[in-house]
C-alpha cells in the first residue's frame, strides 16, 4: 500500500476538524474493507483518520423504542449483544453471518454502513428496518442514505456516529451466501410493522440494495411465504450477473430468500 | 516515523514504523517473531490470527500504529516455557497439521473460540467457527479434533486420545 499520514483523534471533534483540514483523507473504522483495498493500490488516501480510540461512538442502547447502535461497534459486539438479541434478533443474526470471526471482531456497522458495498448485510437490514443514519452533521433515513453502487449521501467529510434502529418489528435476514467471500449473493431482509411490511434486497441489484414493492404488497395482505407464490421475481434486466451468478439465478434467489426471511420473521 | 508501542505476550515493545506497516510486519520483521505467518495477505486464510486486547483478528488487516497501547497475544506467547499450550499439545497429539503453515492462526483462532464459546464445542460450531482459517492441505478432519480435545483439555476435562 501507498505511504499516507495517520491521525488517531481523541474526540469526535478532534475528528472532525481533521477530517475538514484533509481534504483526501480516509476515515478508518475497521478497516476490514479499507485496508484490503489500499493493499490492492485500488485506493490510496494521502492520510487516514482513525476512529478507533473514539468510545463514544461504541456500545449498544435501548433508548425509548429505539436502538442505539454506535457506529464504532463490531459485528460481533452486535451478535453478541443481549439487547440486541432480546429485541431485534434478527439484526443480531445478519451480524453474526458477516465475513468470519476474526472479521466480525474489527469491522463496524458504521463501516459496513459507509462503504455501503453492493453485496453487504446491513444495507438491506437497516433499509428494511426503517433506521436512521445518525452523522456529525444531520439525521438521514437509510431509505436516503443508500443511493447506489458504493455510494451514500454522506457529504465529504461527514461522520456516521449512530444508527437508529425502530424496535418492535418481525423481522428477519435470510442470506444465500459466496462460500468464498461471504459476502450475500442475494441476501434479502423482511420487517414487518404494524400493517407495512418491507423487503430489502442486496447483493442483486446493478445498482445496489433496493425495495421490493410486489413482494411487500402481496405479503401486506398476508404475511406468509405463500402469498409470494403468485408474485413474479425481480427481472434479472436490472440485477447483477457475474461469475459467481447470473442475473436470473439471483433473480429466482430474491424469491427464495424472501421466502426463508417470511417464515423465519413469522417466527415459525 | 510514528512511534508504536505495545505489549506482545506479556513484554513491552516498541518501535518506529511506517504508519502503513501491518501488524503481522512489525511482528515479523521488526519484532523478529515469525510465528505468526502470512498465507495470502488479503484477509482471506487466517495463517496471520494473534489476539489484540482479547480477541481474534487478523494482523495482515490490521495496521501497527493503530495497536499503539495494545496487548497482543501471538503463537509464541501460549506454551509455558517447554510445556506446550493444551490446544498446541492437542494438534501434535491429533495430528492436526500437514504442513503447518496455517497452524499458528488455526490454534490462535482456536484458543479464541474456546474463549467465546467454552470448552465443551460441538464438531459442527468448530466448523463454522473456522471460516476464517484455510488448510490447503485439506487436514480439517483433525484439525476439528484437535480443536475438540483441545478446548476440553483447557477446561480440564479429560478426552480419550483417538
Amino acid at each position: 500500500m501507498y505511504a499516507f499520514d495517520y491521525h488517531r483523534p481523541a474526540s469526535l471533534r478532534q475528528a472532525n476538524n481533521l477530517v475538514a483540514k484533509n481534504g483526501d483523507a480516509k476515515i478508518l473504522a475497521g478497516g476490514q474493507t479499507l485496508l484490503p483495498t489500499m493493499k490492492m493500490r485500488l485506493a490510496s488516501p494521502s492520510a487516514l483518520i482513525d476512529l478507533g480510540a473514539l468510545k463514544e461512538l461504541s456500545g449498544i442502547e435501548h433508548k425509548g423504542r429505539n436502538l442505539v447502535i454506535g457506529a464504532m461497534t463490531t459485528h460481533a459486539e452486535v451478535a453478541g449483544s443481549a439487547l440486541v438479541r432480546e429485541l431485534v434478533p434478527g439484526l443480531a443474526g445478519l451480524a453474526g453471518g458477516i465475513g468470519d470471526p476474526h472479521v466480525r471482531h474489527k469491522g463496524t456497522i458504521g463501516g459496513s454502513v459507509a462503504n455501503n458495498d453492493p453485496a453487504a448485510d446491513y444495507p438491506a437490514g437497516l433499509l428494511a428496518l426503517g433506521a436512521t443514519i445518525v452523522t456529525s452533521k444531520r439525521k438521514l433515513a437509510a431509505a436516503d442514505f443508500f443511493t447506489g453502487l458504493f455510494s451514500t449521501a454522506l457529504d465529504e467529510g461527514e461522520i456516521i456516529t449512530r444508527i437508529i434502529i425502530p424496535v418492535g418489528a418481525k423481522f428477519a435476514y435470510a442470506k444465500f451466501r459466496n462460500p468464498a467471500s461471504r459476502y450475500a449473493m442475494v441476501g434479502v431482509a423482511v420487517a414487518k410493522r404494524g400493517a407495512k411490511v418491507a423487503v430489502a434486497v442486496t447483493g442483486a441489484g446493478a445498482d445496489g440494495v433496493f425495495r421490493w414493492a410486489e413482494a411487500e404488497a402481496a405479503l401486506a395482505k398476508r404475511f406468509n411465504a405463500k402469498a409470494l407464490e403468485g408474485v413474479a421475481n425481480p427481472a434479472p434486466k436490472g440485477l447483477n450477473g457475474d461469475i459467481h451468478a447470473s442475473a436470473e439465478y439471483r433473480s429466482h434467489l430474491i424469491g427464495v430468500m424472501t421466502k426463508r426471511a417470511v417464515t423465519a420473521a413469522s417466527g415459525k | 516515523m510514528p512511534k508504536v508501542s505495545m505489549s506482545v505476550n506479556g513484554k513491552q515493545v516498541s518501535g518506529n514504523v511506517e504508519a502503513r506497516t501491518l501488524l503481522v510486519d512489525f511482528l515479523r520483521n521488526e519484532l523478529r517473531m515469525t510465528g505468526t505467518h502470512v498465507g495470502c495477505d488479503t484477509s482471506q486464510c487466517g495463517a496471520c490470527v494473534v489476539h489484540v486486547n482479547g480477541k481474534a483478528i487478523k494482523s495482515c488487516t490490521t495496521l501497527a500504529v493503530a495497536c499503539d497501547g495494545a496487548n497482543v497475544t501471538t503463537i509464541e506467547g501460549l506454551a509455558n516455557g517447554q510445556d506446550l499450550h493444551p490446544m498446541q499439545a492437542a494438534f501434535r497429539q491429533h495430528h492436526g497439521l500437514q504442513c503447518g503453515f496455517c497452524t499458528p492462526g488455526m490454534i490462535m483462532a482456536a484458543v479464541d473460540m474456546v474463549n467465546r464459546l467454552g470448552f465443551d464445542l460441538s464438531e459442527e460450531t468448530i466448523r463454522h467457527e473456522l471460516e476464517g482459517n484455510i488448510c490447503r492441505c485439506t487436514g480439517y478432519h483433525n484439525i476439528v479434533k484437535a480443536i475438540k480435545a483441545g478446548a476440553a483439555a483447557m477446561g480440564g476435562l479429560k478426552v480419550a486420545a483417538e
